[in-house]
């Protein structure tokens, strides 16, 4: 009943100084919007990146020649021959773990077709890489066991290439081309892929027999990378395990050589790239949260302002048989529902601020709800804890006194 | 000598008051010993820092003695913590300003509701119901939504008024109330003042104004901190008769 009554009041002096009351709140506004937003923006990249590292392939294990150096960086691909396509073979025959496998060579391709000319990157694989990367042809074929054998002048290309190729709409498939100036008949189009978070276009890529990258285009034994895939997530351990102990056997060596490949699974990028991204996301947060901050010391700001400005409504209230309690209750429900109202309305303005960064920023964006309950909680927290000493300031008034003030 | 169950509404027996403001002390009451019945009208005059906004002050609860004792409606005041004073002036007391403190961008109506909104007895539907009472009593029936700024001076004293005996009060202690407004509306706040008193409600005024001071029915002078004069008034005035023989011109309020 009292309460009720203190709620009431509270109210009616809230909305007699709407515009006070407005501008008190916008820094809750601004400061939990940009909490959701920010979150949002961090959470976004970070479920983006995910996505990017998936497509990697499932489960699949990325073997590299030449060490990691003392400092974490692995040396230039090129500059280290370890790695050949035996021992591909060896990985496929002798890890029970494996259930795909497939070197990979790479190398750059000026393309003409008719008389439009393409930059863009050839690669030699087996056709396991199509599994273990999760690619599906929209049309064609894969190919054969004999193409593979004969080093066959056939290739399977992306979207892009297409595209820029033969034009939009046209199917390439049975289409004649050059690849640094070798004929090459085309058996399949690759569905598109689209960007992934780092920017890479990875439509843009044709894809050849491997011997027929290696020998024809690169006349080298080396493979730039093996890449693997374990037949499940609980096994990546193990096979990891099957593959640096078949490799060092392979490459005779000693206990106490170090490895002269590199093995990286799907799960340690994901891993280093999932720290960066929550180093960023606490980044972003800590900078929403010093907003939030802000629009706190604002409502005290304007609650101890108010606290003098209302010295004589306090003292009038007083008079009438308000108790230091009432005084004190009737302020901390002002601030708790300015923030409170600020915090729902930060929450809107987070939203839409959100989805404003992703439709026109292009940047992806997730809210999660934890983020909304977070800003929320802290928002009234905010208003309680800044509350507090202004109210306590009015509650602790003398009436004469208060009435007296001018 | 009377004890605190005493049957006088209004019992004070040496009421000192010492401010202090840093080395130098003022003695506003310098012992004050009085008694004020019920349904009695009470006109406290003295020339200007006399103490008599002091002594309203104390008796109204609003602030504390520096020593002596008094009783209201048989209470010990002086053995009240401040919850209790704020209660008391809640439920037994109504103060009237010379400068109204009627709250700002609020309408008459929820002004005069305030004392009963912090009553936990009373409930929405009496309280307004009381309040518009209260209202059409000081004769402001048609301005029961008018904000302050909508009011002239007199009428926001009326809603003062109004205010002040929501509560019921078993006393209206009223500090110049007239010291802002012009002779006939104080002539008017005289006229609700004797109604009221006439309805058994015991009303203390501070004025030194000595024709209002006329419409009371006892007088008591202060100067220098102590009552010098305490007598019945004479040849009473009657605020309705002295009105009836005023110019009935709407003169512009001074506020
Ligand atoms: N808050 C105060 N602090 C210091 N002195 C005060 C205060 N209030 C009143 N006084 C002094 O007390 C004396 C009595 O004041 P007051 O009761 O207001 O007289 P009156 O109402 O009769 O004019 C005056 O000398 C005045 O200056
Ligand atoms: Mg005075």
């Amino acid at each position: 009943m009292r309460v009720a009554n203190l709620i009431l009041v509270a109210f009616r002096s809230l909305a007699r100084n709407k515009m006070r009351t407005f501008l008190t709140m916008l820094g809750i506004i601004i400061g939990v919007g940009s909490v959701i937003a920010m979150l949002a923006i961090g959470e976004g990249s970070r479920v983006n990146i995910q996505n990017s590292i998936a497509s990697l392939g499932t489960n699949s294990i990325m073997i590299f020649p030449g060490a990691i150096s003392h400092g974490g960086v692995r040396m230039e691909a090129g500059s280290v021959q370890s790695l050949t396509k035996e021992d591909a073979q060896a990985i496929a025959q002798q890890c029970d773990l494996i259930s795909y496998v497939s070197p990979v060579v790479t190398k750059g391709a000026q393309v003409i077709a008719s008389n439009q000319n393409w930059r863009t990157l050839c690669i030699g694989v087996y056709n396991d890489y199509f599994s273990i990367r999760g690619l599906n042809l929209s049309n064609g074929r894969l190919f054969s066991a004999s193409e593979h054998r004969s080093a066959a002048k056939v290739c399977i290309i992306g979207l892009t290439v297409s595209n820029s190729l033969f034009g939009e709409g046209h199917d390439p498939v049975g289409e004649y081309m050059r690849i640094n100036t070798i004929p090459f008949r085309i058996i399949g189009l690759m569905e598109k892929k689209g960007q992934n978070t780092f920017g890479q276009d990875q439509d843009d890529v044709i894809i050849a027999p491997f011997l027929t990258v290696q020998k024809r285009m690169l006349s080298t034994t080396n493979v730039n990378q093996i890449l693997a895939s374990s037949s499940t997530a609980a096994a990546m351990d193990d096979a990891t395990d099957e593959i640096i102990q078949l490799i060092r056997s392979r490459h005779h060596l000693k206990d106490t050589d170090e490895d002269d490949f590199t093995v990286r699974t799907q799960a340690d990028i994901s891993n280093i790239f999932g720290s960066v991204s929550k180093v960023l996301t606490i980044l972003l947060a800590s900078i929403a949260s010093i907003a939030l901050l802000v629009g706190g010391i604002g409502i005290m700001n304007i609650m101890l302002v108010s606290v003098t400005e209302r010295t004589r409504e306090i003292g009038i209230r007083m008079a009438v048989g308000a108790k230091g309690r009432d005084v004190l209750i009737q302020f901390m429900i002002e601030s708790i529902f300015i923030s409170f109202l600020g915090g729902v309305l930060g929450i809107a303005f987070g939203v839409t601020a959100s989805s404003m960064v992703a439709r026109f920023g292009g940047w992806p964006v997730f809210i999660t709800p934890f983020s909304v309950v977070l800003s929320f909680v802290f928002s009234t927290a905010v208003g309680l804890f800044f509350g507090w000493y202004p109210a306590q300031k009015a509650a602790g008034l003398n009436p004469i006194e208060a009435l007296r003030y001018e | 000598m009377a004890g605190p169950g005493s049957d006088k509404l209004l019992r004070a027996k040496d009421l000192v008051k010492v401010y202090k403001a840093g080395e130098v002390e003022v003695r506003a009451l310098r012992g004050i010993t009085m008694e004020v019945e019920q349904g009695e009208f009470l006109a406290v005059t003295g020339s200007s820092g006399s103490g008599k906004s002091t002594f309203m002050n104390i008796l109204g609860c609003l602030d504390i003695p520096t020593s002596g004792s008094y009783w209201i409606d048989g209470q010990d005041v002086s053995k009240l913590n401040r919850n209790q004073l704020a209660e008391l002036r809640n439920r037994k007391l109504g103060f009237i300003f010379q400068s109204f403190n009627i709250l700002p961008r609020t309408s008459a109506l929820e002004n005069v509701e305030l004392p009963l909104l912090y009553n936990r007895t009373v409930n929405a539907k009496d309280r307004r119901q009381r309040a518009h009472d209260a209202l059409i009593k000081v004769g402001l029936q048609d301005k029961i939504t008018s904000m302050p700024n909508q009011l002239s001076g007199g009428q926001q004293q009326r809603v003062a008024i109004a205010r002040a005996l929501i509560n019921n009060p078993r006393l209206i202690l009223a500090d110049e109330p007239t010291g802002n407004l012009d002779t006939r509306t104080s002539y008017e706040i005289m006229a609700v003042f004797q109604s009221l008193n006439d309805k058994g409600i015991t009303i203390m005024m501070v004025t030194h104004e000595p024709d209002i001071a006329q419409f009371a029915k006892r007088k008591i002078v202060f100067r220098d901190g102590r009552i010098t004069v305490d007598e019945k008034i004479t040849n009473r005035k009657f605020a309705e008769e002295e009105l009836k023989h005023m110019p009935a011109l709407a003169v512009e309020e001074t506020v």
